[in-house]
């Protein structure tokens, strides 16, 4: 695999649509099915949307990760920002919750369309979202 | 970019042809609900068999399109929702709050509309 790292830094609604397309060319090289292609790329598109309408901007990198323990390769996302952070990640993490009278269905979201999920964040440092799909 | 907007009989048709972002999602929504008022389109058909993605904030824009056309008179069906799109949105949860007729294609979307306005009178 020639390239296994990408960094793509979001600033706009154009740079989400940059992030979903080299996430899903990604994807079909590492030999995910269509349809968690189109999960992994829905995932990257709500949390770029994120850091650009929370945040206004931060970065995305994209990669393939692979497992020694049980031998099997993997992509992951990792969104970044230095935005405002988060107070609650429950409260967050819950379908239907929103605080831009939007769906509130985007970190709930991508934590259903992929296979591991995690967060952190501090109220006025930024957040760190990381999500993993591993191929079966 | 313009999106074309056509008319068929009394129905608008508008086919989604790349990805959009979010201001042109945005101006499409705009251009197509004047048009409704416009021509006193009675259905409208929004074509999505190009989109390889929908994500919450297309799909609430869909849904709100569908609203607002419904409010002007149009009924909405959106058609061509690929496999893999659809399996996504009903993980997404999206389903919950995406009240929109769907139809397999154009075709189908058409026929949809025509049943409803003869049942409507
Ligand atoms: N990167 C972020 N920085 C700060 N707050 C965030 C970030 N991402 C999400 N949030 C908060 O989490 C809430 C839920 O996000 P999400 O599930 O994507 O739904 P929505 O974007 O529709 O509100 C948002 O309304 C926002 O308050
Ligand atoms: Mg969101």
């Amino acid at each position: 695999m020639s390239e296994i790292e990408k960094r793509i830094s979001i600033k706009s609604s154009a740079d989400i649509i940059t992030a979903r397309g080299v996430g899903r060319e990604m994807a079909k090289q590492l030999g995910f099915n269509i349809v968690d292609q189109t999960k992994i790329t829905t995932a990257i598109s709500e949390l770029t949307r994120n850091i650009v309408t929370y945040t206004g901007k931060g970065k995305v990198i994209i990669k393939r990760i692979h497992s020694d323990v049980d031998k099997r390769d993997g992509m992951a996302i990792i969104c970044t920002d230095k935005g405002p952070g988060i107070e609650s990640i429950e409260l967050v993490l819950e379908a239907g919750y929103s605080t831009s009278n939007s769906l509130g269905l985007g970190l709930s979201g991508a934590k259903m369309l992929m296979d591991d999920f995690d967060i952190k964040s501090k109220p006025g440092e930024g957040t760190r979202v990381t999500i993993k799909k591993w191929l079966r | 970019m313009d999106i074309p907007i056509l008319k068929i009989e009394n129905f608008l048709v508008v086919t989604i042809q790349t990805e959009m972002s979010d201001d042109e999602i945005l101006k499409l929504q705009k251009d197509i609900l004047s048009r409704i008022k416009e021509v006193r389109a009675s259905g409208l058909v929004i074509d999505i068999t190009a989109l390889d993605v929908v994500d919450s904030f297309m799909g609430r824009t869909l849904s709100n399109i569908a609203n607002t056309a419904n409010l002007l008179g149009a009924k909405t069906v959106v058609v061509g929702i690929r496999p893999a799109v659809a399996l996504t949105l009903v993980e997404l949860g999206i389903r919950i709050k995406w009240n929109l007729n769907t139809a397999l294609n154009l075709e189908k979307g058409i026929d949809m509309l025509k049943k409803c306005i003869e049942i409507r009178g």
